[in-house]
């Protein structure tokens, strides 16, 4: 399969903004993010949270804790998508009863991925609440999940990809949208 | 990334970046063990065919515990019962089992290379748990996951095995394990049960027949289970084993303070080992356990995860 990029979503100053955004509308939105613990959905997840906590520290609000949550076992697709998967290490080094959890990955769409992070949270205690941030949500949900906080709405059609680069993964930083060709 | 591993039938035929896949594997469902939830879904619907042939307790239970805790249903064919007693050939008998449709099959027998026989013959996954006094490779990556998490690596270290190394598959199996990581080994143990011919398994492989000279030194010391039916032939008696290899904590003193002492189980104190070395700071029989489940959970879930040739 072949990809043509169709057009860039946001550029490096954009996802900065946005993410500055996404944090004081979390901190606004939580009550100043008492009990708030964000955990990173591997991959792009992973450092988009870490950048949300550096970025509410930074504006003078607490410093909330990160967690990384790998959920290879809590697919629902594993024989079709990843014929043969690698799990990778979670690290939630903080309880998760009685928090509010804030789930945060790159891109919404089908809300799989988040119904096996749940589970994989489910796994580890009792979250008093769940909430989920992305940066792109691209719609053609085919489960009734909804994210609290959003970067940015994007219409997609279902041959389209929306691939997030980031500095700490792909060595460069932008979104991007693009196409598969036959 | 994935080798992609469809059956596990020894540690011989492995490399090195291969047990370093399944160890790295490993580690995700160490945490599991963790968990107040121990249960997943991920293999819901799947069923594990254990077909032990030969008497076990703690491979078993180890394996079924994996298998439900992934989600996977088991099917149980024990010794006991096997209709191997009523002289059904081992072939007609894994057929019969393949045809109420498992989806990989974890087999232990006392015969040498009867699941390499069996995996010839079925398409599912085949996981040797012990086939005679070949290998049990199971037991060599839980032991080297526990010693990679003690020791923090795996290369160049110096594993002292004591006890009855010529009948162990437990012995070979972690031979060839540790010596693809340069392991230099000393086995020591009464001499019919140290031949010349366990030189030949690993390029680093010496005998010495006195316990004190083989703990020098040791960064691991691996205590085999001594089978006493084996030890009443004319050659030495019960008492002389005692006297003359059993793991006591004087002797251990010999070994560096960092030294860990491991035992495959079951472990039979005041025979191969005194109970306070068992139980002591250097000891980690049940690490050794723990991590069974974590190894095991990780191999049925690659097994069983690689979707069927299309």
């Amino acid at each position: 399969m072949k990809v043509v990029e169709k057009s860039q979503l946001m550029s490096a100053t954009e996802i900065d903004r946005t993410l500055h955004r996404l944090a004081s509308e979390i901190v606004e939105r939580t009550g100043g993010a008492k009990d708030v613990a964000f955990v990173g959905i591997r991959r792009r997840g992973v450092p988009i949270s870490q950048r949300l906590a550096a970025a509410v520290a930074a504006s003078g609000g607490p410093k909330i804790p990160v967690g990384i949550l790998d959920i290879t076992l809590y697919r629902d697709d594993l024989s079709t998508v990843a014929p043969q998967p690698v799990v990778q290490s979670s690290d939630i080094p903080f309880d998760v009863d009685g928090r509010v959890i804030i789930l945060v990955d790159d891109v919404l769409y089908t809300g799989r991925t988040i119904r096996a992070a749940m589970n994989g949270l489910f796994d580890l205690g009792r979250p008093r609440r769940i909430q989920l941030c992305v940066l792109i949500d691209r719609g053609h949900r085919e489960l009734p999940i909804e994210a609290s906080f959003v970067g940015r709405n994007v219409q997609t059609t279902d041959t389209e990809i929306i691939e997030v680069r980031l500095n700490e993964i792909d060595h460069e930083e932008r979104v991007m949208l693009v196409d598969r060709v036959a | 990334m994935n080798p992609g591993f469809h059956d596990l039938l020894g540690i011989e035929p492995l490399t090195a970046p291969e047990i370093a896949f399944l160890l790295d594997q490993s580690q995700p469902f160490q945490e599991i063990q963790r968990h107040p939830l121990k249960k997943l879904a991920t293999l819901r619907g799947k069923t594990v065919c254990l077909a032990f042939f030969e008497n076990s307790t703690r491979t078993r239970i180890s394996f079924t515990t994996a298998a439900s805790r992934l989600g996977a249903d088991t099917m149980n064919l024990q010794a006991e019962s096997s209709s191997l007693k009523k002289g059904e050939s081992l072939l007609d008998t894994v057929r019969t089992l393949d045809a109420m449709k498992p989806d990989c099959i974890v087999m232990r027998h006392a015969s040498s290379g009867a699941p390499h026989f069996v995996a010839r013959h079925l398409e599912i996954p085949v996981i040797n748990a012990g086939d005679g006094t070949h290998e049990h490779p199971t037991q060599a990556l839980l032991d080297a996951l526990t010693i990679r998490d003690r020791r923090g690596s795996l290369e160049n270290l110096r594993i002292t095995m004591i006890g009855d190394i010529l009948h162990s598959r437990v012995a070979r199996s972690n031979i060839h394990l540790l010596g693809r990581f340069g392991a230099h080994f000393t086995l020591c143990g009464p001499p019919q049960w140290v031949p010349r011919e366990l030189e030949t398994l690993a390029p680093n492989v010496r005998r010495v027949f006195a316990i004190e000279e083989a703990l020098k030194d040791a960064d691991v010391v691996m205590v085999l289970r001594v089978q006493t039916e084996r030890l009443h032939e004319p050659a030495l008696s019960v008492e002389d084993y005692i006297l003359l290899y059993q793991l006591t904590p004087e002797r251990m003193k010999l070994a560096p303070p960092q030294a860990i002492v491991m035992h495959p189980g079951p472990m039979i104190r005041g025979l191969e080992i005194d109970p306070a070395v068992a139980d002591g700071p250097q000891s980690c029989v049940l690490e050794q356990v723990t991590n069974g489940l974590a190894v095991r959970m990780a191999l049925l879930f690659q097994v069983m995860s690689i979707a069927p040739p299309s």
